[in-house]
């Protein structure tokens, strides 16, 4: 660790506990971050697939999805690029309630999340089960926007966003850890924002 | 650090000798992390601008209102500070030097685009890269002269520049610079890479050909 930098004093003075080492609080605004285009994808053709490691593979399509019990975080996001969201809002379907139906089978360990445009990205899968992982289409009391990851996206909040995959439309269960697009860019294999895994070899 | 210049308003070019560094991959970033003496920390992500085989790593910061490490690079800092940096970072938004793109920058975002021009002019391969860059008025436009010396379509939208009407970037602009087998590089605001790719998805360009890097108020 290096020692401090001649001159600088910082803003934030206090920081509010709820900030992860190394973010800021962004206030109202929400930055759009995608290496890729923004597709546009109608709920119609929208469908969600847990598949791999599980003893019923199943998709559900956007009524069927809407018609499992909804799910609601209300809390934090917090993305890479060091800034912090604070109350947030989203309602979906929990991740438990897909994985209740689909089954994982016993040596499924790792789960990834695949976008409609090819994203992908990798997680442990008991950082998506225990009410910590929801698949989300709402967003403070209205429908996802696109550039967020509308009309689907996957919701992990205790992680780097990075880890929340927009317009998610599989989650497959695996055995062995397999990493996803930004992991084999650098990022790191989990992403907990409290102990600053941003990078590989954090 | 070892050189700070301002060559535009509101903004600064660092260049800074790191040491023991690995040659980054055009297109790459480095994170800076400031440390006050209390131990309070603030880090942001700046894109290089230099090629790979630079002694030097040279950024370009846009200086952003009540930014917190932009207003302390664009204002404090001087030849012969030390600041920490992490990098290079980003294996997605790099260029490998042999193959045919379409550079495409607005504001700021035209940094990483000129690493991988000046990659292109040592390797002599400039013939490789197509560079369409827009800006609010061409002295607002980061790296200007060596960018429309290297032939960059360069729109304005604030003023007008040579025979064009202040405006912005169009579908029609982007025609002639792409054809199949060329991959795209956008990198711009939030909304300047969302319309830019969107022209390019418009014009049949292959999602999977396209680029994007965004940058806002996180950047």
């Amino acid at each position: 660790m290096a020692g401090p930098t001649r001159g600088f004093l910082g803003r934030r003075r206090e920081r509010d506990p709820r900030l992860p080492p190394g973010q800021y609080d962004v206030g109202r605004d929400w930055p759009v971050l995608t290496a890729e285009p923004t597709p546009r994808i109608s709920p119609e053709t929208w469908s969600i697939t847990v598949d791999g490691r599980v003893e019923n593979p199943t998709t559900w399509s956007w009524d069927e999805a809407h018609r499992l019990p909804r799910s609601e975080y209300r809390g934090d996001i917090h993305c890479v690029t060091t800034w912090s969201k604070f109350d947030t809002w989203f309602a979906g379907v929990s991740v438990d309630t897909l994985l209740e139906a689909a089954r994982p089978t016993a040596d499924a360990h790792f789960v990834v999340a695949t976008s409609k445009t090819g994203y992908t990205t990798n997680l442990p899968l008991e950082d998506v089960t225990g009410g910590k992982a929801w698949v989300v289409w709402e967003y403070d009391g209205g429908p996802l926007p696109v550039e967020h990851g509308g009309p689907v996206r996957l919701l992990v909040p205790h992680l780097y966003f990075w880890k929340s995959a927009k317009w998610v439309t599989r989650l497959t269960l695996l055995q062995r850890d397999q990493p996803g697009f930004w992991e084999q860019n650098g990022y790191h294999d989990r992403g907990d924002p409290w102990r600053e895994q941003r990078y590989q070899g954090d | 650090m070892t050189d700070v210049r301002h060559p535009i308003e509101d903004a600064v070019q660092l260049r800074l000798d790191v040491p023991d560094r690995i040659e980054h991959l055009a297109g790459q970033h480095y994170v800076v992390r400031l440390t006050a003496e209390d131990g309070y920390r603030a880090q942001r992500s700046y894109s290089a601008a230099s090629a790979p085989d630079d002694p030097q790593v040279e950024l370009f910061v846009e200086r952003l209102f009540e930014g917190e490490v932009s207003t302390f690079l664009a204002d404090v800092v001087e030849p012969g500070d030390q600041l920490e940096v992490r990098g290079p970072i980003g294996g997605w938004f790099v260029w490998d030097g042999e193959r045919p793109a379409l550079l495409v920058g607005g504001g700021t975002g035209v940094v990483p685009l000129v690493a991988m021009l000046r990659t292109a002019r040592r390797l002599g391969r400039t013939d490789l890269l197509r560079i369409a860059v827009s800006a609010r008025t061409l002295a607002e436009l980061p790296y200007a002269d060596e960018l429309l010396e290297a032939g960059a379509l360069v729109v304005t939208t604030r003023e007008p520049h040579g025979v064009r009407a202040a405006g912005r970037l169009t579908a029609a602009d982007l025609v002639p610079l792409w054809e199949p087998g060329r991959t795209a590089y956008v990198c711009g605001s939030a909304g300047f890479a969302e319309v830019a790719s969107q022209l390019l998805v418009d014009l049949g360009v292959p999602a999977a050909d396209i680029r994007v890097e965004r940058f806002g108020p996180s950047g």
